[in-house]
This record gives structure tokens, sequence and C-alpha cells, in this order.
């Protein structure tokens, strides 16, 4: 029907279906991100590294530019665990600031203009508001750290051949769900920071203070109490925990990015799954208190 | 008629606070108005239809369907124009509107299609491509009755819709209801404390006191059933007049200034005053047809201890 008709008419055509309706938020949200010129230019530097990781690849297979170098193959850097968790662990600090920087803006300035009854009052629950929220980090970090990974294996495995990549699986596997549990515990904690502080700002620089006072707090606790049990406190070091854990790779100094290396003596890992899993327990439940469709006053 | 919304012994309490208490009620009205004191459980009753709080006991019906099990599809039926301010920060208006017609489940074209048509129909039209945060609080109100019916709802929820519009606003906002209301596809719940909005816009009301149901009323019954009283002010009347008006089988109370109120039998028109007043050189300077107002059904409903209902 035509606008000038300006008259009010029903609607009787057909409805997407229910479960993608979440989907509609992230693409909103990346045409938003999209304008973003600093978005843009940061996304694209943080794809410089796995570029120059595949270059690493490519020269290790050339010999005409090994023997250029005067260097055998794996001479130069070898591709091995260590190799794709270094990569990981670069993206994943990359992945950090990118959470920083989207992720405050997601919730919060829904709860300060409350839009969550506009949302909550359609055939739109909860769950698929913050599924739908999530999904634009999700997807932003998937972009970044496990797509390009497993890129690269397929790469080196295609250079390599099929027996290094049968040997070679279980860094697939840690690859992806390495990942996917940074992803995972990053998303979940940025959303509850944005849901309990309206101000864009001060909820991205609380994203930092979560895991560098943290960390800072975790290590006062180590020296004080002589123990190693402040560690479960410091986000980065359990992180790496795991990571070393799936890579079979301990994350010491010289291994991954800054933050996710595993100083002084390593915690038992079920204790970092344990707690990372009552984390994102606890993002979960402040969640469910922050996004309502009517703030009840008892 | 398939009632609208059926109150099922609905109760919720916030804590051990109990907000709606046994509400029952079956609402079938065109137009339903809401009215309450602050604190009755207008809202309450409003979130709870809507599925944002949970009934602690009972349960609501809305076009039959339970807002316990099958709250989803029942909002699919839902519009709803909130109290508050609320909008989306950084999207320009026809795009928040697109967003919500697009929540609701229709196709993106469709979406894009329905949100100008909506904003031309509110009379945004000309700045449905500004931003959101540069409307006045009467182009928020607007736009937040354009997202209402943008999916073309068939129960339209309106909280306090005419809240800080200015008179021509209001007018135009009420006018934009009645429009709704009467192309009859559409049903209305309307909440508001202005009995003057609720009287111009709705054919039942349903009064809340201190979370009970204080009085429920239909507003085109009592319009009807009150069609024959009358109050009039004459020049020039006597007694001949005052009989006249009896003869024609009128009961009659006189008072000082010409002015007298009557009760017509059935059959009697009121052009037939109007010609025994022209015989008896009678002016009629005023008439009206005198009926409880809905101000004072509502000041009943609140005279009455514990509810009423």
């Amino acid at each position: 029907m035509a606008v000038y008709k300006q008259t009010y008419r029903g609607y009787d055509g057909p409805s997407t279906p229910a479960w993608s309706r979440f989907l509609i938020l992230p693409r909103y949200a990346f045409e938003e991100k999209r304008r973003s010129k600093f978005f843009t230019m940061f996304f694209l530097v943080t794809m410089l590294a796995p570029l120059i990781f595949a270059l690493i690849i490519y020269v290790e297979h050339n010999l005409s530019a090994l023997k250029m170098l005067r260097a055998g193959q794996g001479d130069l850097i070898p591709i091995n665990a260590q190799f794709f968790q270094n990569l990981l662990g670069w993206q994943s600090m990359m992945a950090f600031f990118l959470a920083a920087f989207v992720g405050p803006g997601l919730v919060s300035p829904d709860l300060a203009n409350n839009a969550l009854p506009l949302y909550l009052a359609r055939p739109f629950s909860r769950a698929e508001y913050v599924l739908g929220k999530m999904s634009v980090l999700l997807i932003l970090m998937s972009v970044m750290t496990w797509i390009p990974g497993l890129l690269l294996f397929v790469l080196q495995g295609s250079l390599e051949g099929g027996a290094w990549v049968a040997q070679n699986l279980y860094i697939a596997r840690a690859l992806f769900f390495g990942a996917w549990i940074w992803i995972l515990l990053l998303s979940l904690l940025s959303l509850a920071l944005s849901a309990w502080v309206k101000w864009k700002p001060l909820a991205g620089g609380l994203l930092f203070g979560v895991f560098f006072v943290a960390a800072g707090f975790a290590g006062a606790i180590n020296a004080i109490l002589r123990t190693q049990w402040g560690n479960l406190l410091n986000l980065s070091h359990l992180i790496g925990a795991v990571w070393g854990s799936l890579f079979d790779q301990p994350m010491h100094r010289g291994t991954g990015a800054v933050f996710f290396r595993v100083h002084g003596e390593e915690t038992p890992i079920w204790c970092c799954w344990v707690a990372l899993l009552v984390i994102s327990a606890f993002c979960l439940y402040l969640l469910s208190r922050k996004i309502r469709g009517a703030e009840v006053v008892r | 008629m398939q009632p609208v919304i059926e109150l099922d012994n609905l109760e919720v309490r916030f804590g051990e606070r109990p907000i709606l208490k046994k509400l029952n009620g079956s609402l079938t009205g065109r137009a339903i108005g809401l009215l309450g004191p602050n604190g009755a459980g207008k809202s309450t009753l409003i979130n709870t239809l809507l599925g944002f709080h949970q009934p602690f006991s009972g349960t609501a019906r809305i076009f039959g369907m339970d807002i316990r099990t099958q709250a989803k599809s029942a909002r699919c039926q839902l519009g709803y124009m909130p109290e508050n301010d609320s909008f989306i920060a950084g999207m320009t208006g026809v795009h928040f509107l697109r967003l919500m017609a697009e929540l609701s489940g229709l196709p993106a074209e469709q979406a894009m299609e329905r949100a100008h048509e909506a904003f031309f129909w509110v009379g945004l039209g000309e700045a449905r491509y500004r931003n959101l945060g540069t409307y006045s609080l009467g182009m928020k109100q607007m736009a937040k009755l354009a997202q209402a019916i943008v999916h073309g709802p068939k129960l339209l929820f309106l909280d306090e819709p005419t809240n800080g519009l200015d008179p021509p606003a209001r007018a135009r906002m009420i006018q934009l209801i009645q429009e709704i209301r009467d192309r009859g596809d559409l049903q209305l719940l309307l909440s508001s404390h202005l009995l003057r909005d609720v009287d111009e816009c709705c054919d039942e009301v349903l009064i809340l006191k201190d979370g009970r149901i204080a009085a429920f009323c239909n507003l085109e019954e009592e319009r009807r059933a009150n069609r024959k009283f009358l109050e009039l002010e004459t020049r020039g009347g006597n007694g001949t007049f005052t009989a006249a008006i009896e003869r024609l089988g009128c009961e009659t109370a006189c008072f000082p200034n010409g002015r007298m109120k009557l009760v017509m039998p059935e059959g009697v028109e009121i052009r037939q005053l109007y010609a025994l007043a022209a015989e008896g050189n009678v002016q009629i300077r005023r008439l009206n047809h005198k009926r409880d107002s809905l101000e004072d059904i509502f000041l009943k409903a609140m005279e009455a201890p514990n509810g009423g209902v």
C-alpha cells in the first residue's frame, strides 16, 4: 500500500521463523558498526596476525624462499602446537579489546533508554534477546580467533599432507574449543557488565578492571598467603591453564600472548574448569536479574 | 463473542506483597479502559498480561491463550505502547520501527514498508529519517504508538498514551486511537489517569483499586440507558410548558431560573419537546443528556469499601 493513503491496516502476510529472530539483533548491530571507521580499521588490523602466520606457513613450504633465506624446512619457525597456540593467544588478546569496545554498547543503551519492554512485549524472549546480543560478539570474535586458526590449520595440512593432519588433529580441536571457551566467557562478562553499568565507557573500563585488577588481587593473595589458589580469581591464568591442557603444551612464559601466560605453580586443571563455570553461571545470573521487561520493586 | 481478556483468579505478588488480588473477569469490549489511582495495579496488570511478571496464582487468557503456557503466541497478537520514554539509541525513526516489525516476525521488506506507513499514519512522515534521540516528547509518544501498531497486532495495550502531550497533540493522539478503535479489527486496552481520555476512547471500563476490581462498567450500555434523562434550561417557560411535557408522559422536576430535569418515556423524541416549546413560545437555551459521568462511576468505585466487585 502506498504511504500516501495514511491509514492504519492490519497485517496478515507471511512471518519469519521464530527460531531465526534472534539473528535480527546482530544484523542491526553490524549495520551500525559498519558505519564506524575506527571499528572497521581495528577489525582489519586484527587480521594482520593471521596473514603473517599464513605467510610463515607458506615460506616454510616454499623451497625457493627457504633457499633464499638459507634455511631448511622447519628451521625458521616450527609449525606445531605452539605455533597455533601463539596465534590463538594473540588473536584472543585482540578479541578482548574488541569485546571492551563493542560489548558495552550492546545492552547498556537499551537499559538506559528503557528499550527492553519494546523487545520483550513481542514474541521475543529474554533468552533470545541475550542470545541475539551475544551473537554480535560471538560472530565477531569467531571471525578473529578460531576461523582463521582453522583456515591456517587447513593450509598447513594441505601443504604438509594427510599424515600431518591425522597426527595433529588435536591442534584443530584445541583451537576450536579453546577459542570458544574464551569467546563465551568474554561475551558473558561483557554483557553482564554492560547490563549492570548503564554508562558505556564505564562498562568497557570495568571489563579491563575485571581482568587486570582481579589478576593483581590474585597475585597479592598468592604472595601473602604463599598459595596458588589466588589464581582462581585470575581469568587469564584460568584460560591459559585450560588452553595448556587442550594443546598439551603448558602456557609458560614465551607461549601465547602476554595475557594468557601461566606464572608460578599450575593450578589443578579441574579447578580452573570449575572456576570458569562458576564465573559464567554468575554472569548468567546477573543477566537474568537485569534483562526484564519491567523492573520489580519489592 | 470471544473474550479479549479473561482474568481467572489472577494474583501477582512482588515478594510477599500482593499487588493484584485474585482478579476475575471477562473483557469483551472493542476498547477497554483501565482506570485506577496510583498503585492500584494498572501497570502491573498490563505487565503481567505481557508476560513481564509471573502470576503467583491463577492466570489470564488473551484471545483464549493462557499467559502462563502460551505467552509467546499471545504476544504475537499484541502491540504495546509503554508509559515511559522508551526507544533504541542511535537509530532513525524508520530504522527503529523496521527493527520492531522484524522482531514481531515480519519479513524485512514488509517491515520496511509498514515502518514507513506507520510513520506517515501517526503524522511523523517528514521526521522518519531523523534520529529518535532528537524527537520532542510529543513525537516520541507518536513514535511509540507507531511501533506498537507497525506489525498489525490484534490487541493494543496503551499505557498513558497522552502523557506529556500538549492539547493539540493530545487531540491528535485521541483521534488516532478512535480511528483504530472504529476500524474494528484491533481491540484496545487503554490505561490512563485521565478520565476524559478513557471516556472519549473506550466502551468498557475496568476500575482497579488496591489490586482489586472496584468496578467494571460497560460505558456504551451506560450511555444508552441514560439517554432518556435530560436537563433543560429554558427561557420564557411557565407552568403550561411543564404541563404539556407531562402530558407526553415525562416525569419532570423544576428548578429556579428555568432549569428542569426530566425523564422521557419510550417513544417520546426530543423534537416533540422542541415542538411544544415552539407552541408555548418558550426558548430552550440548553439541552443535555444527563447521565452518570465516568467521573461519577469512578468516584463511586473509589468510595466503595474493599474494592467492590
